[in-house]
């Protein structure tokens, strides 16, 4: 597939009134287009199936004991009091795991990580035990009788001073280590960049903080263990992202063996990245129907989620950006600083330690980028790659267009004008970014004049030269990014060592309906919808005629899962792909129904005929009769209608869109208000109009909360300071707009269908909209730079002219 | 203690402990598992039922407290096979993604419909603003209530049909 030539273009704004087309039998319709979702009608219903609905037969319920300090010794634990408790069956302590080589396990990233405390504490919030009782309250109610005398030591909580030498050490128990450096980074080139600077006309430097932030799906995580004693079987219900590789990871770790682990991830209520990570609860679950020989559940609360599980983000960026005096972009640094917390828990792939920061030339032409990132070890929850972030993306995409704005202002510059002058032309497509990675495709300038349109840009300017001279402050924010999404191809990228492929078998049933099983895991995606109409674009088998099946690792293939919106990209090409191999099939069968040649036959969606003469073919229903049925079938075809594959991606998929923002920021209050928002999109080839809105609609969503309200802070004893859902703020109905969204369609060259990811981009473009959109309203104030979130209080202090506190 | 309500029009009795919520007693003594439980705070109203026709977050609500009254879930709003407008207008606008707020974010819209059949978006905004969505960005949201709003007796129609 190309990129197509003519200008495809559109916005989607508002209700849909359009006819149903999935309501009406008569219109069957067949492959891409809006279509009502097949999950729909049971959750309507209250009919969804989440971990903690399941409930099985003799089930005990598991609660942790939480630290409620950040780092301290165990003197000591005393549990008798909360074992002589009613309804109490056991209570597990790291003490108890050592013997089983369960106290520690491996993280996704080489490091190790603590399942329940054996030495000391490392974080605020961190599992120390774990107790097993008959129903949820009497396990609550034990915590409460556990005793234990912690002996205090200085936490290790702000990352700029993690490196220095009397830094109090957040890891001793790593043999030889003496500071809290975990690794460094570097893509680019230093001594080229170091030259095009040295020669510029204009040099800007600004300090970027991308502060932590989490996912905090409304489903916290949690888990069902029922581990069989007499056949050893362990079948583990789980909020998982990917449960293949949870098996494959729980297999190493507890020594079970793969083929006797089942995992089932039902419905999930939202991942975001979340529930990507094997988290002690999983495992404490799994121990504890060992130990008592019954099925355990731990479904963790709201503050063990916010203080415990995968945050995101954390990175202290230096960028500093040369450029002509008339806004030609020349060259770019990023000099980053990354907090990982306690354990280096990141979910990245093998090779790429920061993600895919490498994404921090965003959609420009320069002569030569350098990036740096640093990771350093804190007193606070690990983690780090959640949160719809694509691997770095998000932190790479706010960085550059932070730095674009920044320069803009000091060229004095329009945003808009500074972004065209530079973007990529589409004719400079395969791009090498400079940094590592060749983007794809895109028609940056089509797009971004299309989003102008759309948000009427000239007249915003001049609505906002009203308002300014009124005395009033209106801001126009404009984001134009690129990710990398589809990690990835299996060569480059892998997790612990599993390339980053997925796998897709398709069976046609004798009377035409159809099923596809596939490794990835929807958490609200609509992967039953959008593969079934991937499936159906290729073959013509009405969407409603295909089962998909996911989520399941007893009846799905091996694959990696879904995060860093990589379900359309890989598995998506795995579906795309098993449907043509079973298609190639099927007209080898055609062809001996028709008797006649396979070469002599064209395909139409759905149908196989004889070319030259339509009247003369076979449909796919009858060509899966055929082929379960009697007559004698070519020579090396099996008699059915099946195929699988594994799908190795050869490059990520560059989505990329242009968002912009307008602000009305409060004089008396330092309130900022998004009063419009336009989005459009570029994801390549559009499966399902409708999912995609709402997949965009919920990432603008989630930049309003981190550009305005989310932020996990700590104190400097490092007491987490936003663990529940009073202090951790997420937009509700009242603080967002209802949202513009456009689109433009340049596919992917390399993509089996042209489709590029979209889950992410939102999240990814929209908080540098959003900043940048508050920075402009406070022009007239003379501020050019404040970090995230923008509270009240936050952009009072820089409309003062005081500094933002930094976070 | 022994408490008696009517659960989606049926009667139900229990004996339990005093302190349980009543989002427990519906998700673990009756087996009602489409209201969902997502903070501790009363923040986020993953739980919210009607209660009287009020909607309330349940994990904020003793069951005891619920006793001698009328509560209805998801799983009264299907009344008889017949879906409710405002679970069709879910489906129809895609007003869910993951479906965990799902449940509370119809109650509460079908109480605002019993009060306020033609809210404006603001009043839609402001009675869904004590619950959190994650996945949809409450543009759909609101597009299914404004749906559901317009179509009450053709969405009743339409299933009745098939």
């Amino acid at each position: 597939m190309t990129i197509v030539d003519e200008p495809r273009t559109g916005s989607e704004h508002g209700r849909h009134h359009d006819h149903n087309p999935a309501a009406d039998d008569a219109a069957r319709p067949v492959g891409f287009g809006r279509l009502q979702r097949k999950e729909d009608p049971r959750f309507i219903r209250g009919q969804g199936n989440y971990v903690d609905d399941i409930v099985l037969p003799g089930m005990l319920h598991g609660a942790i004991l939480r630290a409620p300090v950040a780092h301290a010794r165990i003197v000591s634990i005393d549990t008798s009091e909360a074992l002589a408790r009613p309804g109490v069956r056991a209570v597990i302590t790291g003490k108890d795991l050592e013997p089983l080589n369960l106290a520690w396990i491996p993280t996704l990233s080489y490091d190790v990580q603590s399942v329940l405390v054996t030495d000391k504490v490392r974080f605020q919030g961190q599992e120390v035990a774990f107790v097993i009782a008959d129903d949820r309250y009497a396990a609550r109610d034990a915590l409460e009788s556990i005793e234990v005398d912690y002996e205090m030591l200085p936490p290790m909580i702000d990352a700029r001073r993690a490196l220095d030498p009397d830094a109090p050490l957040v890891r001793d128990e790593m043999e030889g280590r003496t500071d809290n450096f975990i690794n460094d980074w570097e893509c680019g080139d230093k001594a080229a960049t170091d030259a095009v600077f040295a020669n510029a006309d204009v040099v800007v430097r600004q300090e970027i903080v991308y502060p932590r932030v989490h996912p905090a799906p409304m489903e916290t995580c949690g888990a069902v263990a029922d581990f069989n004693p007499v056949s050893g079987d362990l079948t583990l219900y789980e909020t998982s992202q990917a449960p293949h590789a949870h098996r494959t990871v729980i297999a190493m770790v507890a020594g079970l063996p793969e083929h006797k682990i089942h995992i089932i991830s039902p419905d999930i209520g939202g991942g975001f990245g979340n529930k990507v990570g094997i988290y002690p609860g999983y495992v404490l679950a799994i121990v504890g129907s060992i130990v008592t020989g019954k099925p355990v559940k731990w479904m963790e609360d709201r503050s063990e989620n916010l203080m415990s599980t995968s945050f995101a983000r954390d990175y202290i960026m230096q960028g500093e950006i040369a450029a002509t005096k008339d806004g030609r972009l020349l060259g770019l640094r990023a000099d980053v600083l990354a907090d990982l917390g306690a354990f280096n828990g990141t979910a990245q792939p093998t090779k790429y330690p920061a993600g895919f920061f490498n994404l921090f030339p965003g959609s420009y032409t320069w002569e030569a980028v350098h990036g740096k990132v640093t990771s350093v070890y804190t007193n606070k929850a690990p983690g780090g790659v959640a949160y719809a972030c694509s691997f770095r993306v998000t932190e790479a995409s706010y960085f550059v267009e932070r730095m674009i704005d920044r320069l803009a202002i000091e060229l004095d510059m329009d945003p808009a004008e500074l972004r065209l002058k530079n973007f990529i032309a589409t004719e400079q497509f395969p791009y090498d970014n400079k940094a590592g990675f060749e983007y794809d495709s895109g028609q940056y300038e089509m797009t971004m004049r299309h989003a102008m349109q759309l948000a009427g840009y000239e007249d915003l300017r001049r609505e906002q030269a009203e308002k300014r001279a009124r005395g009033e402050l209106m801001g126009i924010g404009i984001s134009f990014f690129t990710e990398g999404v589809g990690a990835g191809p299996r060569k480059h990228m892998d997790i612990l060592g599993l390339g980053m492929a997925d796998g897709a078998e398709l069976r046609i049933h004798p009377t035409g309906k159809a099923v596809v099983r596939i490794s990835v895991q929807s958490q609200g995606q609509a992967h039953e919808t959008t593969f079934a109409q991937i499936v159906s674009e290729e073959i013509g088998i009405p969407p409603e005629d295909i089962e998909v099946v996911h989520g399941d690792t007893d009846r799905t293939p091996f694959g990696l899962g879904t995060y860093g919106s990589r379900s359309t990209p890989v598995s998506g090409g795995a579906v795309a792909l098993v449907t043509r191999k079973v298609r190639d099939k099927a007209r080898l069968i055609a062809a001996a129904m028709l008797e006649t040649r396979p070469e002599d036959l064209e395909w139409e969606k759905g149908r196989w005929f004889v070319k030259g003469d339509p009247t003369a073919g076979k449909t796919i229903q009858e060509i899966a009769l055929a082929a379960h049925g009697t007559m004698e079938l070519p020579e090396g075809v099996d008699g059915n209608l099946d195929a699988e594959v594994t799908y190795d991606p050869p490059n990520l998929t560059f989505s990329y869109g242009a968002y912009f923002c307008v602000t009305d920021i409060d004089k008396g209050t330092g309130k900022v208000t998004v009063r419009r928002f336009v989005a459009v999109d570029d994801c390549g080839t559009r499966i399902n109009p409708m999912v995609i809105e709402g997949q965009v609609h919920g990432g603008l969503t989630d930049g309003v909360g981190m550009a305005l309200m989310e932020i996990i802070e700590f104190d400097s004893d490092g007491n987490c300071l936003g663990g529940t859902f009073m202090d951790y703020l997420i937009p509700t109905a009242m603080e967002v707009p209802d949202w513009e969204t456009g689109f433009t369609v340049t596919p992917s060259p390399h993509h089996p269908i042209g489709a590029k990811g979209i889950g992410e981009s939102a999240t990814v473009g929209s908080p540098a909209a959003i900043v940048n959109s508050v920075i402009d309203a406070l022009r007239p104030l003379g501020v050019t730079a404040i970090d995230m979130p923008c509270t009240p209080s936050r952009v009072w202090d820089a409309m003062q002219g005081r500094p933002t506190a930094p976070v | 203690m022994h408490v008696t309500m009517t659960v989606n029009g049926e009667e139900v009795e229990r004996d339990i402990e005093p302190r349980v919520l009543l989002v427990h007693f519906l998700r673990e003594n009756l087996g009602l598992t489409g209201t969902h439980w997502g903070c501790d705070t009363s923040n986020c109203g993953t739980c919210v039922v009607q209660l009287d026709g009020q909607p309330v977050k349940s994990c904020t609500v003793l069951a005891a407290m619920a006793d001698g009254h009328a509560v209805r879930t998801v799983e009264g709003l299907d009344a008889g096979g017949t879906l409710d407008p405002v679970q069709q207008g879910f489906m129809v606008e895609h007003g869910l993604q993951c479906g965990f707020c799902t449940p509370g974010m119809m109650l509460t819209a079908r109480a605002l419909l019993d009060e306020n059949p033609n809210p404006t978006e603001t009043e839609i905004r402001e009675a869904i603003s004590g619950q959190i969505c994650r996945c949809t960005g409450y543009a759909t949201i609101v597009r299914a209530i404004q749906w559901a709003a317009e179509h009450p007796a053709e969405a009743v129609e339409k299933v009745a049909q098939s």
